[in-house]
């Protein structure tokens, strides 16, 4: 019969409207900016770098290895080395970044730098509402602006921050484990060179 | 006053107000004042409710698409038409060099009073008609055509090409609809015996037991009335034949070169050309101001006028969330092959109904031939047209 | 046949003269539609020349969006332009992902594992459905519905859209895939999320069939309107949907079985008439061979890694070669040609987009309709701008 599908199709609009009223699947409409739902643990915006305890400056993470420089697929990132040495997250001794800026307004959230850092530094952050309107450099975010504290990488990625906790901590202890066997060694070996000395031995040049 | 029938005061509360106004003046000019009353109260009330329906049929398009319409202006958004209103009233009045300024200037002031005239002679409640005209159906529809004229001169006065077009379209279509708009409304002039509109109304204001002798409760009422709703549809370029004003097709429409108020003034046109015939096809199917159960006349006539005047207002707004836009020459050949005949077949059991006098027989023979030929023309318009339900296979 | 006159037949095909105007009658209307357009799914520009309201001549123009992708794709390496297919199709970004993943995993020899193809296919299939959805909801909305089939094609992408959030961590630019897997493995929450969404899936096919299907007004300006015959098709390469529409059974994951699909029962829709009627169909029952592929993948995903552990991100260098890959996109047959010469970046590396492909019979479609219909047949070829001009 003439019109029986478009008397359907208003029958399911009917439905539609009706049911707007009583349940939240036919009105899923989010009030931003006053509601907010929550976004995914794994939610990506733009990269941020991460710094353990109190200082961000000697805190960073960051060795300026610029491995994430070159993976970049739209080359926002600018790293510029420093010239002296700290200690890293591990506690070997690593440049430090004097320069990290990312521009995001290239940058492209794709997360390839966060998956190449071999130093767990750069993670991404899952801010949105970065808009400003300083439009030439206010997009530009240098390291300051892009270090964050590790108990806030905690707050938004909680289950990925606690695996990288506890691989770096890994690290760490195989590190410290490594260093303690290397000095045991080392000690062991200045023992025996001591023990030599006391016999007429030819200046071996130095210790071991 | 203790015997005082409070709701037959407050049917008739503004009557009563506006004599008690008109008695402050000398006995020569009452009438006038009455008059003058009645228009200001025709100026002010449906504008007003078309404010509001622009706020409805947001919030209604919205909530069938599972989304709030707006609601942040005032509460629920009810302050939306303000808005809207500062908006237009703000906004340059940009009129295209070549365009012809006197036409460009008339031709939105004569289609708004071409429709306000048309609320003249409408009966929006007992007693409540601002000028009993013996034939004020037939002063309606004059009016109702010479909207069309204001479209024409829009589009021709604006010099562009497109704008032509669109008018040109807008007319054709306007002019092919009128025809079943008439002769729906003939139906109801050939039962009820007259022209004008309070007696149109009267005669079905009457009751079997608690039932309206409502004229779409009769085979041939439906009929008419379901015709009557396509047409209007129509006049009023409606979804889903609002193509002179759809915006994803190449012409623009025929008030493409108008801006700020004037461009209001063709939106307010278009809704208040809604409410007139949404108020003509009440007074003229459904009974106009009286209830629909007997008892319930206790509620205002104006009352109940307006909230069928606002239930085709859903309707309209329902239809145009719902279907799609029917192209310029379907909506053509929809009017002069089927929407055409079907009235005349109207017109033509119209005529037996009356022959065949009182008793269930005429209901069932009148019944078996509108619906016959609603089943049969639809098939045979589908066929020739080869649309059909289509089954489809598969691969593996 | 010398080459010579093989250019000039090509040349007079793309050139084709206006059908001859009706004795007496008045000029030619020669119109630009677009590139500012409500209803051209981006930017994107027909030059039609018009008979009164008939189409005699039209000959789209693109290339509004073009971004160099190819020739981007040689100056990085072969991780850093996956991001950058993300932004070919965007509505379909892991369809793009995993066809580019498949040619360099063709180039290097490498295979995914098991739980990683399962992914894949579920991946894929969700991007179909969302897909088929939104396109017939902006058809819709082009004929005039005012949004409210889109809206419901939108409600369902947004909870596809989740799953692809709590998963890859974009909505739509995904970067999931990777040369021999999947970037992050998926956890039983993620699945039995998936699994409810595709639980909801069939209800709302059915609601959108209710409101659209029967709908004479849907069936007066799509059934008959812009007809391609199957030879045409097949000639001109089309692939996808609207190949299928008009009739002729060709779909890669048939044919080609790349990844699992061998593994899953599914069918697929077939059209007899070739016009915008079948094309929406044909759209709407792949929709529901999908959630049937999903049921089935999602009843027994393996576990297992979700990467080749022998792949490397870092200093890929695939060896020398070249190699094609091709996949069942939602629009069509989506290909990556890629060639080597050892180096961190490819050599060549070009994209075979079935948007553009399928628009190039829009002139043979469109030839004797309304203008009103060329903007529906032109919204049934589902294109989408970034993978038309790349």
């Amino acid at each position: 019969m003439l019109g029986e599908g478009i008397i359907k199709g208003m029958l399911e609009t009917a439905k539609n409207f009706a049911g707007s009223y009583v349940s939240k699947e036919r009105l899923t409409t989010v009030q931003y900016p006053e509601e907010r739902e929550a976004l995914p643990e794994a939610s990506r915006n733009f990269p941020i770098l991460i710094y353990d305890g109190p200082e961000w400056e000697a805190g960073l993470r960051c060795v300026a290895c610029q491995i994430c420089e070159k993976e970049c697929p739209p080359k926002c990132i600018l790293i510029e080395k420093s010239a002296d040495k700290k200690p890293d997250a591990v506690g070997k001794p690593q440049f430090y970044p004097t320069r990290f800026d990312i521009d995001i307004a290239v940058c492209m959230s794709c997360q390839i730098c966060v998956e190449v850092c071999p130093f767990e530094a750069i993670k991404m952050d899952k801010e949105f509402e970065l808009a400003t309107d300083d439009r030439f450099g206010g997009l530009l975010h240098d390291r300051h602006q892009l270090a964050k504290s590790n108990e806030y990488y905690h707050q938004i990625h909680p289950v990925e921050a606690a695996e990288v906790d506890a691989r770096l901590a890994e690290e760490r202890a195989a590190a410290a484990a490594k260093s303690k066997a290397a000095a045991e060694a080392a000690a062991a070996k200045a023992a025996a060179a001591k023990a030599g000395a006391e016999k007429p031995a030819p200046p071996a040049g130095g210790g071991a | 006053m203790s015997g005082m029938n409070v709701p037959a005061t407050i049917d008739q509360i503004f009557i009563l107000f506006t004599d008690w106004v008109a008695h402050f003046f000398p006995a020569a000019i009452r009438p006038i004042v009455g008059v003058v009353l009645g228009v200001i109260g025709i100026i002010s009330v449906f504008p007003g409710l078309f404010a509001l329906t622009t706020v409805f049929e947001r919030k209604g398009l919205g909530r069938m698409q599972n989304r709030y319409g707006p609601n942040r202006v005032g509460p629920f958004g009810f302050f939306q038409p303000v808005a809207d209103g500062i908006k237009a009233l703000t906004k340059e009045d940009v009129v295209p060099f070549r365009a012809d300024g006197v036409l460009h200037f008339l031709a939105p002031v004569v289609l708004l009073a071409a429709v306000f005239m048309g609320f003249a002679i409408l009966p929006v409640g007992r007693n409540m008609v601002l000028v009993d005209m013996d034939a004020g159906l037939l002063f309606f529809f004059a009016m109702g055509a010479s909207t069309e004229l204001s479209v024409f001169m829009a589009g021709w006065s604006s010099r562009n090409k497109y704008s032509l077009l669109g008018a040109m379209r807008a007319v054709a279509q306007m002019i092919s609809y009128e025809i079943p708009l008439l002769l729906s409304s003939v139906v109801v002039i050939m039962v009820a015996g007259t022209l004008s509109l309070p007696k149109i109304v009267e005669a079905q204001a009457g009751y079997t037991g608690i039932w309206p002798h409502w004229y779409v409760f009769t085979p041939w009422g439906l009929a008419a009335f379901l015709m009557f709703g396509i047409a209007a549809t129509s006049e009023t370029n409606r979804s889903p034949f609002d193509l002179p004003e759809g915006e994803s097709e190449l012409v623009a429409g025929y008030f493409t070169e108008y801006s700020g108020f004037k461009f209001a003034i063709f939106f307010i046109a278009e809704y208040l050309a809604m409410f007139s015939m949404s108020g003509i096809a009440t007074t003229l199917f459904l009974g106009g101001w009286s209830a629909p159960l007997s008892f319930l006349n206790v509620l205002p006539s104006w009352f109940w006028f307006f909230s069928k005047v606002m239930c085709f207002i859903f309707i309209f707004i329902w239809v145009r969330g719902t279907l799609p836009r029917l192209r310029q020459d379907q909506l053509m050949n929809f009017a002069w092959k089927f929407v055409l005949p079907f009235t005349l077949l109207d017109l033509f059991v119209t005529a037996l109904w009356r022959f065949m006098g009182e008793g269930w027989a005429r209901w069932i023979v009148c019944s078996a031939i509108l619906i016959a030929a609603y089943v049969a023309m639809g098939r045979v318009g589908m066929f020739r047209k080869n649309f059909a339900h289509r089954r489809y296979r598969y691969a593996e | 046949m010398s080459v010579v006159e093989t250019k000039t037949e090509r040349a007079e095909g793309w050139n084709r003269p206006p059908q001859p105007a009706p004795e007496g009658e008045g000029e030619l209307l020669e119109i630009a539609m677009g590139p500012h357009h409500p209803s051209t799914h981006g930017v994107f520009r027909m030059d039609v020349v018009l008979d009164g309201e008939r189409v005699m001549k039209l000959k789209p123009v693109f290339g509004y969006l073009h971004r160099n992708h190819e020739q981007l794709g040689e100056t990085m390496s072969y991780l850093a332009i996956m991001p950058y297919t993300d932004r070919l199709d965007y509505f379909c970004s892991l369809s793009n992902n995993w066809g580019y993943a498949l040619a360099v995993e063709k180039l290097a020899g490498q295979e995914a594992p098991e739980r990683a193809q399962y992914l894949r296919v579920i991946l894929a299939e969700l991007t179909r459905i969302q897909n088929h959805a939104s396109s017939i909801g902006f058809l819709l909305q082009e004929m005039g519905a005012s949004g409210t089939p889109l809206m419901y094609a939108f409600r369902e992408r947004e909870k596809i859209l989740d799953l692809f959030e709590s998963l890859t961590g974009s909505r739509m630019m995904c970067n999931y895939m990777r040369f021999g897997g999947c970037r992050v493995g998926v956890n039983d929450a993620w699945l039995n999320a998936t699994r409810k969404v595709v639980a909801g899936l069939p209800k709302f096919v059915d609601e959108f069939e209710a409101l659209l299907t029967g709908n004479e007004i849907l069936m007066a300006r799509t059934q008959g309107v812009g007809v391609l015959k199957p030879e045409l098709a097949v000639n001109a390469s089309i692939t996808g949907p609207m190949l299928r529409a008009s009739g002729v059974d060709y779909d890669i994951r048939k044919v080609d079985r790349y990844g699992i699909y061998d593994r899953f029962q599914f069918r697929v829709p077939l059209g007899d008439h070739g016009d915008i009627y079948d094309r929406y169909m044909v759209r709407v029952l792949e929709m529901r061979e999908s959630i049937h592929i999903l049921e089935q993948a999602l009843k027994d995903v393996p576990g297992g890694p979700v990467m080749d552990p022998k792949a490397k991100i870092r200093g890929f260098r695939p060896k020398p070669g070249e190699a094609y890959a091709r996949i069942e996109a939602p629009k069509g047959e989506l290909g990556f040609y890629v060639i080597s010469d050892g180096s961190p970046n490819p050599y060549r590396y070009r994209v075979r987009p079935p948007s553009m492909i399928n628009l190039t019979v829009l002139e043979d479609m469109c030839l004797g309709h309304n203008v009103a219909d060329v903007v529906l047949i032109f919204g049934s070829v589902d294109i989408v701008l970034g993978e038309v001009d790349r």
